[in-house]
C-alpha cells in the first residue's frame, strides 16, 4: 500500500507519543509507526512510580505515563506490528508488516526509536555463554509483563536506575539480590532510588566492583567479582564470590539509530535545539540522540521535534544558522551538539566529575547556574533564549565553585 | 540548638526525582528539632515520617484471567508504611483478576487498614 502523509514518527515511546501528538497540534497529518502491538515502549515494563511529575504535573507509574500520552493521540494513524525497513532520501519511508511491504511518501521524519541495552557479551568478561545472565530489561519485561521469574538468587552488575530499580522488583517478588555491584565510585542512577530501592531492602552495593567472572556448567553458578582500582583493573586479592544462578546487567544503554544511520551520529543522532539532524527533513528525540535521565525530558523533546516536523512540513521552518555547542571542562555529556540561534533551546548536562557545589557557565552568553551535590548520573538542564546570530560557537563549562564566605 | 544528644539522619528524599538531601535533626522521642536542606514541604514531611515509620507507594503487577495480557500493572495509591511489604506481597500473589480492567480501577480498597487502595495502572483489554 501507499501512504502519503506530512509527517511520519518512527517509535511509539515517550518520545515518539509525544512528537507525533505536537505535530498533529501544530497542523500536521501524521502517521506514527510502531513496531509492538501497543504504544509506551519501555513506559508499559517500567511499572514503578516516579513518572511525569514535570511533564503531566502528577506522580504517574510507568504505564499511567503511556496511557495519559496514548489519549491524546485520538485522531492520529498508529501502525501496530510494523517495521520500517529503509528511510530513502527522496522522503520515502519503506516498511513491512503482517500485509506486506508498504511504502509512505512524507514530508518530515521524526526519529523517536530509543536506545537498546548493552549486553554482558560485549564486556570483556570471562567464561562460558551460560544460562542466567539478563539484561535488565529482559528480566524487567519477564517479571513485569510475562508473569515469568528469571531465577532465585541474583547478583546485578551496574547501578544505574534500572539495575537499581530490578533490585528491588527482585526482592519483592522473592529473589535474593546478593549484590549490586558498580565500577565507578559513586552510584549510577538518582539518589532516591539507592534508597528507596537498595537502603530500604538492605541490598549491598559495592562500589568500584565489577564481575571478572562467571562460572557454570549450562546455567550460572557463580559469579565472581573484584574491587578495581582507577584504571577499572581488578585489584587482586579483593575477589568476592557469590553463589547465584542470575546475573543481571546494568551497563549502558545504545541510542537505536537504524535504519537512519546514514545521519551524522555519536553515538546517538546529532541534532539541534530543534531536533532537526543532519538532514533537514529529518528530526530525532529522546533515547536515540542522548540517554536521558527522566521520561519527563524525552517527552517535552519528542513534543518539540514533531513542532519542528510539523513546521518544516509546512514550509515554515527551514535552518537559518547553526551555532556549535562546545564541551567545556569538566563536561562529559552535552545535548544537543548544535543551536538554531533564532529559536529557544534547552540544554542537557552531565558533569565529569562529582561536585559539591558546580558553577555550570555558559559562554559567551553569560548564563550561570549553580548545582548542588552535581554528580554525572544527574542531568543538569539549562534554558537558552534566542541569543545573537553573530556568535560562532558557544562553550559549557564547569566549575568547582569556592564560597566566598569560607 | 543543636546539642549532641541529638540524632541526626541525612536522608535522599524520595517523594519526587529531585532527590534532595534532608537532614533531619531529632532527640530518642522522636521530638523534631531541625529539618534542613529540603526544597518543599513534602522533603519535611517526608523526614519526619523516615524517622518513625517508613512509607513507600507499593508497585508491583497482579496476575489477569482472560487478558490480552497475563499482568496488569497496580499501585497502592498512598505511600504504605515500609513494614508492610512483606505481607502485601503475599496477599497479591494469591490475587487474580478478571479481563477488562482499566487504569485506575480499584483491586481492594483500604488495602490493609492504611487508608490506600490498590488499584491498576494499566489497562488489559479482554482477549
Amino acid at each position: 500500500m501507499k501512504y502519503n502523509t506530512d509527517v511520519v514518527v518512527i517509535g511509539g515511546g515517550a518520545a515518539g507519543m509525544a512528537a507525533a501528538y505536537s505535530a498533529r497540534e501544530n497542523g500536521a497529518n501524521v502517521i506514527l509507526l510502531e513496531r509492538d502491538e501497543d504504544t509506551g515502549g519501555v513506559l508499559n515494563q517500567c511499572i514503578h512510580n516516579g513518572f511525569g511529575l514535570q511533564y503531566f504535573k502528577k506522580d504517574l507509574t510507568g504505564p499511567e505515563f503511556k496511557e495519559f500520552a496514548k489519549e491524546r493521540l485520538k485522531d492520529i494513524d498508529i501502525l501496530f506490528g510494523t517495521y520500517v525497513l529503509e528511510i530513502r532520501k527522496d522522503k520515502t519511508i519503506i516498511f513491512v508488516d503482517k500485509r506486506g511491504i508498504h511504502e509512505i511518501q512524507t514530508k518530515a521524519l521524526v526519529m523517536a526509536t530509543g536506545a537498546r541495552e548493552r549486553h554482558l557479551n560485549s564486556l570483556p568478561v570471562p567464561g562460558k555463554r551460560i544460562t542466567g545472565i539478563f539484561t535488565a530489561g529482559l528480566a524487567q519485561r519477564f517479571i513485569n509483563l510475562e508473569n515469568l521469574k528469571p531465577g532465585s538468587k541474583a547478583v546485578i552488575l551496574g547501578s544505574g536506575d534500572i539495575g537499581l530499580i530490578m533490585a528491588r522488583r527482585l526482592t519483592l517478588e522473592g529473589i535474593k539480590v546478593e549484590a549490586v555491584l558498580e565500577i565507578m565510585p559513586y552510584p549510577g542512577g538518582l539518589e532516591r532510588n539507592v534508597q528507596q530501592c537498595l537502603k530500604d531492602f538492605g541490598i549491598p552495593l559495592y562500589l568500584s566492583h565489577t564481575v571478572i567472572a562467571v562460572e557454570g556448567d549450562r546455567r550460572l553458578q557463580k559469579v565472581i567479582a573484584a574491587e578495581v582500582d582507577y584504571k577499572w583493573d581488578p585489584i587482586p586479592g579483593t575477589e568476592k564470590e557469590f553463589e547465584v544462578d542470575t546475573l543481571i546487567t546494568s551497563v549502558g544503554l545504545i541510542p537505536q539509530i537504524k535504519p537512519a544511520d546514514f545521519l551524522e551520529a555519536d553515538p546517538g543522532f546529532i541534532v539541534s535545539n530543534t531536533n532537526q539532524t543532519s538532514e533537514d527533513w529529518i528530526f530525532a528525540a529522546g533515547n536515540c540522540t542522548v540517554i536521558f535521565d527522566l521520561v519527563d525530558y524525552v517527552a517535552k523533546e519528542g513534543e518539540k521535534a514533531g513542532k519542528y516536523a510539523a513546521l518544516y512540513a509546512k514550509g515554515e521552518y527551514t535552518q537559518s544558522k547553526k551555532v556549535k555547542v562546545r564541551k567545556g571542562e569538566n563536561i562529559g555529556i552535552l545535548h544537543p551538539v548544535y543551536i538554531d540561534p533564532t529559536q529557544e533551546s534547552t540544554l542537557y548536562i552531565r558533569v565529569s566529575k562529582v561536585f559539591d557545589r558546580a558553577s555550570i557557565k555558559v559562554e559567551p552568553l553569560g548564563v550561570e547556574v549553580i548545582e548542588n551535590d552535581a554528580r554525572p548520573p544527574e542531568m543538569v538542564v539549562i534554558k537558552l533564549k534566542p541569543f545573537d546570530e553573530n556568535i560562532d560557537e558557544i562553550e559549557v563549562i564547569a566549575d568547582e565553585l569556592i564560597s566566598k564566605l569560607g | 540548638m543543636s546539642s549532641s544528644q541529638n540524632l541526626v539522619k541525612e536522608l535522599t528524599c524520595v517523594r519526587c526525582p529531585l532527590g534532595c538531601k534532608v537532614r533531619i535533626e531529632y532527640t530518642e522521642e522522636l521530638e523534631v528539632i531541625d529539618v534542613a536542606g529540603n526544597k518543599c514541604p513534602r522533603g519535611r514531611e517526608y523526614a519526619i515520617q523516615e524517622i518513625s515509620d517508613p512509607h513507600r507507594i507499593l508497585v508491583t503487577s497482579v496476575k489477569v484471567k482472560n487478558g490480552k495480557y497475563p499482568l496488569a500493572s497496580i499501585k497502592t495509591t498512598e505511600a504504605i508504611p515500609l513494614r508492610l511489604f512483606d505481607e502485601a506481597m503475599r496477599i497479591i500473589e494469591k490475587l487474580e483478576i478478571e479481563a477488562p480492567v482499566k487504569m485506575g480501577d480499584i483491586i481492594i480498597e483500604n488495602f490493609l487498614d492504611t487508608g490506600a487502595n490498590l488499584i491498576v495502572t494499566r489497562s488489559i483489554e479482554r482477549l
